[in-house]
């Protein structure tokens, strides 16, 4: 029989979620406020079981999930990881997840993890390599991805393509949606010297499938110019959320995510900026 | 000019190298202290999954400390694997070594303790059988038969006084050490890894257990390591530790 009141969890809703920290279970489970839905980072579920997988059993009874992978380095020049693919189609089974989504970055060398995201240059090699990692991913996990768009703070002198061309292409040659993380869009154009507005004006909006939202560090670069830091460890700052507001107006609502990753706040700081993008999402015209 | 992820890699583990060029700011100019930032975010986060990994080894030797050993760490051993959780396998070994701490014997036997906690945390879940199951079981019967323990039981067994060392650094009041072998026995009862001090004889035992060999051969195995083993204390810990998954029966496993 079906029930009227139970959520749908087959799609994020267009509604602001959180990046799920263990801390806030029971503040989660007693109340979420205005969380509809949470995000998990693939690689810290993939343990055999414990306390990690029994939040997840206790909270996928009642929020749509999306995972989202950190270590496959999608943009790594050597094959990807079998091993690790393995792991997170087996997560993304167990789960079973409305998303999932993995980075344009890589962080694997040679078996050496760096557990960061790093970047890459955007040439035709490139693409090629991306769009058949992400055709790869795809097929194994057996669903589509999201490919998020990083936070740079360099430029490669080979690169031949905009970063927006380059993830529109590699969604258009594997069929993968895209994660906007309009966060780093702030900081890469701010670090690049670039006009944010036209970086979103740009992007292929109705790729988009999931937006992310988070807090960065200022600091300078040798010559004092602005060097931002994507650090996830603050609020989302003013003009982040007045770019949020101007691409949702834009591509109409999407699932909205706050990222708080260092420096973890207690749980209503993190619902509090929750609460923000839902008053945005409320404002748009139906 | 192009960069490889070799030298990109390289260049991040050593800021004695040269930063790649090809690597630039919006104007051309060399990335200089852009690079860094990588290089930072890299340091940073190992040393903070380390952190995170070794609480007791980090509260030893105070922060400045331990940060200055994980930045010598972690370029002798960056992580494999994308499994943070389980990153710092090495470091018991490294602790051996490493010139500044190798006369503290104790804490590479702390680290493995903290490593066990880690991989009990996150093991597989199972039903651990009733306590009836083992008291009804006639001795004949017991003596023969082998346990299946659950996978988040780890020992750890050392020539220093470990587990008053463990309960100083993590409960008030504990007595001071006295120099001592001893041994941990790691349960998890549910959700929270417990760590249970254990006669060296238990500890035996229980690894024995942990090999597949029978109860008469792991009592064997504890008597030798221990004259006067007494086992009853033991059987409590590991029932309550819900440890004992499945008792096998017969000579075929």
């Amino acid at each position: 029989m079906l029930d009227a009141t139970r959520h749908s969890f087959d799609q994020l809703p267009n509604r602001p979620g959180v990046g799920y920290k263990p801390q806030h279970f029971t503040d989660i489970m007693k109340d979420a406020g205005p969380v509809e839905w949470l995000e998990i980072h693939a690689e810290n579920y993939m343990g055999q079981g414990g306390r990690p997988h029994a939040q997840l059993r206790a909270l996928s009874e009642k929020f749509a999930f999306s995972v989202h992978g950190v270590g496959l380095s999608i943009g790594g020049e050597k094959p990807l990881d079998k091993d690790h693919l393995a792991r997170l189609r087996d997560l993304v089974s167990w789960l079973n997840p409305a998303r999932f989504s993995e980075h344009l970055a890589w962080s694997t060398h040679d078996s050496h993890f760096l557990n960061d995201l790093l970047p890459l240059p955007y040439t035709a090699d490139t693409l090629s390599r991306v769009a058949d990692h992400v055709s790869e991913v795809q097929d194994v996990v057996g669903r589509q991805m999201l490919l998020e768009n990083p936070s740079s703070y360099l430029a490669f002198s080979e690169s031949t393509m905009a970063e927006t061309d380059f993830l529109n292409d590699v969604a258009e040659r594997s069929g993968c949606g895209l994660l906007l993380d309009v966060n780093n869009v702030f900081v890469s154009a701010t670090n690049q010297k670039m006009n944010a507005y036209a970086y979103i004006d740009a992007f292929p909006l109705d790729k988009v499938g999931e937006i992310h939202l988070g807090g960065h560090d200022e600091d300078e670069d040798d010559l004092g110019a602005p060097l931002l830091i994507d650090s996830h460890g603050a609020e989302v700052v003013d003009p982040v959320w007045s770019l949020y507001h101007y691409t949702i107006a834009k591509s109409g609502p999407r699932p909205t995510l706050i990222e708080w990753d260092t420096d973890v706040p207690e749980w209503p700081v993190l619902a509090a900026e929750a609460s923000r993008a839902a008053k945005i999402l409320d404002r748009l015209p139906a | 000019m192009n960069v490889t992820q070799s030298e990109f890699r390289a260049a991040i583990f050593d800021a004695n190298l040269p930063i790649p060029e090809g690597l630039t700011d919006p104007d051309g100019r060399p990335a200089g202290k852009r690079f860094s930032v990588y290089r930072n975010n890299v340091a940073v986060s190992l040393t903070e999954a380390l952190i995170a990994a070794f609480p007791i080894i980090h509260k030893l030797l105070g922060d400045a400390f331990f940060r200055a050993l994980a930045g010598v760490f972690l370029r002798q051993y960056p992580p494999t694997s994308p499994l943070m959780m389980f990153y710092g396998t090495e470091m018991p070994d490294f602790l051996k070594t490493f010139e500044p701490v190798k006369h503290l014997g104790y804490l590479p036997d702390i680290a493995r303790i903290e490593l066990a906690r880690r991989h009990s945390y996150h093991a597989k879940d199972s039903m651990p059988i009733a306590p009836e199951a083992l008291q009804n079981l006639p001795p004949e019967r017991l003596m023969a038969a082998r346990f299946s323990l659950s996978e988040a039981v780890y020992v750890v067994t050392s020539d220093w006084p470990i587990h008053a060392i463990w309960r100083m650094n993590t409960v008030e009041n504990a007595p001071k050490p006295a120099m001592q072998p001893e041994a941990i026995l790691v349960t998890r009862p549910e959700l929270d890894p417990v760590v249970t001090g254990v006669s060296l004889g238990a500890a035996r035992f229980v690894t024995a257990l942990k090999g597949g060999q029978t109860f008469a051969e792991a009592f064997e195995a504890a008597t030798t390591a221990e004259a006067g083993f007494d086992l009853t204390p033991l059987l409590g810990v590991l029932i309550t530790g819900a440890a004992i998954i499945q008792i096998q029966e017969g000579s075929h496993q």
